[in-house]
């Protein structure tokens, strides 16, 4: 079995019980055996791994002190750029993709000693609440394999869940982290908008993309964000903020915190179980010292139609620049003009078409104020409902999701079903606040159910402490 | 219906899509599906409300400053070389579909 956390690997490492190269090839046999029925990785950089296993194995053997992640093996979603790996984003528009440079989060990763095992699989242009949208193939919930592991980021799910890495890299721009390790009962962080750069994130909707860590465990994805998080030149929407020590973060006492809970998450169509674990995880809190306080976020129900505006009219700016001219996929045509087309065509799945049919004309003369605007003013109220709860409570909780892992198919041709499965997640991307899911049960048939919390712009540590202080005293 | 097919065939064009016969029927249908469910939007009295134009504007931001000046972190010198040196010229053409080696070649543009 293979070790679960990044302390054990690296310890086990320093301590030389093991090399970062067998660490590296226990995974890989590992996701050979396990993966053909999961589906999680679309490409794995064995060259790569093992050539950085054996930087860290040579530190390891001069006794030189080890970087944070040292041997710690890892995997990303397939939309960040790594530099001679392939990267497809699940679409067959970059399918020979070979990028020329890596994406910061990856880099810095990297740098601290991760070694990277290989892509991740997710819905394409991480457009998707199931996974589905891939153009490869389709991700079996490692929790139940006749179910999806959520989307967007349903590979870096799936391949903690089965220990097919010790920690993944994710992108969320609706959900896309926390509702699929909801959906496959690990850890899932989206940070603050401009606490980690997106520099090499392939660009689905800009004002709403964020780029976190999914783990076993809270340290684990405090550790990873720790080494994430912090300006980068190469991304001007980074901030300057400083980057707080997530992990010391974690110990400090959470007695006399106010934790909110806002009707407006506990709706109709929430699952009654769904309910009674989430209601029965704020009980925790409460127990663990915390201070309950009711809360109102009276826009919520305005969050999805807002975000399927503003997301799509800015996916059809962002893949515009797929137009098979300097890479990727490119159409047999005779002029210009039958090439554009006939290579967008073929190119992208319904779900992105769809998606950039929508904002085309959300954004189309005589529709954009209506419409973006419309969206863009409601945002206002939606971010401003944030701004008042968080004057009274530290954290908010709610449900990750309204329901357990749906079964694969059972959604894929009704895209408004689709969309609801993030509804709980998508007001944080609209507000550009934190969000956290963290398991906190399973309804009758075993399947995990997700705590989700939120805090305040820039106040990872308090939401890290939180959700750390639920996992350590959790039944 | 808020969308009509001739929309659909429009906005197609827009965004360099071509779309089947197909793709264009169920666009239509999804296109006004998704449409009658964000009307719930027109509910909302956001007369005096602005719009929403930075994620980041009140973090990070310099409050005393006007304009840009407001986010003088994100500036950094004109320097001649970029932030980092530019791509090498075969690796800035490797991905491409077609090339002489020195532009990217596409079919062309004129048509006779």
């Amino acid at each position: 079995m293979a070790a679960k956390t990044i302390d054990d690997i690296r310890g086990a490492i320093a301590e030389r019980q093991t090399t970062a190269t067998a660490a590296a090839g226990d995974f890989y046999s590992r996701i050979k055996k396990e993966d053909p029925e999961i589906g999680a990785f679309l490409t794995l950089c064995e060259e790569r791994a093992l050539a950085q296993a054996g930087r860290i194995d040579t530190m390891a053997a001069e006794g030189k002190d080890l970087p944070p992640l040292a041997g710690v093996p890892v995997a990303i979603k397939d939309v960040m750029v790594t530099n001679g790996v392939r990267t497809t984003a699940g679409s067959k528009m970059l399918d020979n993709f070979i990028p020329p440079y890596d994406c910061t989060a990856v880099a810095r990763l990297e740098a601290a000693g991760a070694v990277i095992l290989g892509k991740l699989n997710c819905d394409e242009f991480a457009m998707g609440s199931s996974t589905e949208n891939s153009a490869y193939h389709v991700v079996h919930n490692p929790r139940d394999k006749s179910r999806v592991p959520g989307g967007s980021s349903g590979g870096s799910a799936a391949a903690v869940a089965a220990d097919m890495a010790v920690a993944t890299l994710g992108s969320d721009t609706g959900g896309s982290i926390r509702q699929p390790a909801s959906f496959c009962g690990v850890v899932g962080l989206k940070p603050t908008y401009g606490r980690v750069s997106r520099y090499g994130l392939i660009a689905f909707a800009s004002s709403l993309d964020h780029i976190g860590p999914f783990a076993n465990t809270v340290k684990d994805a405090a550790l990873i964000l720790r080494t994430i998080a912090g300006r980068d030149p190469m991304d001007s929407t980074s901030t300057e903020i400083p980057v707080p020590d997530y992990v010391a973060e974690l110990e400090k006492p959470v007695k006399g915190l106010r934790v909110g809970v806002a009707k407006e998450y506990f709706g109709a169509g929430l699952d009654p179980e769904v309910r009674a674990v989430v209601e029965a995880a704020i009980q925790k809190l409460a127990e663990l010292g915390c201070e309950v306080v009711s809360v109102s976020l009276p826009h919520t129900e305005y969050a999805i139609p807002t975000y399927y505006i503003v997301a799509t009219a800015e996916a059809s700016s962002n893949l515009a620049r797929f137009d098979g001219v300097r890479y990727g996929f490119r159409a047999k045509a005779n002029t210009l003009s039958e090439m554009y087309r006939q290579t967008r065509d073929s190119g992208f799945g319904v779900e992105v078409k769809r998606r950039i049919m929508l904002g085309t004309y959300a954004l189309s003369a005589g529709y954009y104020d209506a419409y973006y605007l419309k969206a863009q003013k409601v945002r206002t109220l939606l971010t401003r409902d944030f701004h008042e709860a968080f004057k009274k409570v530290d954290v908010i909780a709610t449900p990750t999701c309204p329901t357990p892992a749906f079964k694969l198919g059972e959604k894929i041709d009704d895209p408004l079903a689709m969309y609801l499965a993030d509804i709980y997640t998508v007001t944080a991307n609209l507000a550009g606040i934190p969000g956290i899911s963290i398991p906190c049960g399973e309804n009758h048939e075993k399947l995990p159910i997700g705590l989700q919390l939120f805090a305040g712009h820039f106040d990872e540590g308090t939401l890290l402490r939180v959700a750390y202080a639920y996992e350590q005293g959790r039944p | 219906m808020k969308v009509t097919d001739k929309e659909v065939s429009y906005v197609a064009d827009l965004a360099n899509l071509d779309l089947t016969e197909e793709e264009r029927g169920r666009m239509l249908r999804d296109l006004n599906s998704i449409l009658e469910y964000v009307e719930r939007l027109g509910e909302l009295d956001t007369g005096n409300v602005a719009p929403m134009a930075q994620v980041s504007d009140r973090y990070g931001v310099d409050e005393s400053r006007q304009g840009s000046g407001r986010f003088a972190y994100a500036i950094r010198e004109d320097v001649k070389d970029g932030l980092r040196k530019s791509l090498p010229h075969d690796v800035a053409l490797h991905n491409a579909p077609d090339t002489d080696g020195t532009f990217f070649k596409v079919p062309k543009v004129i048509e006779r």
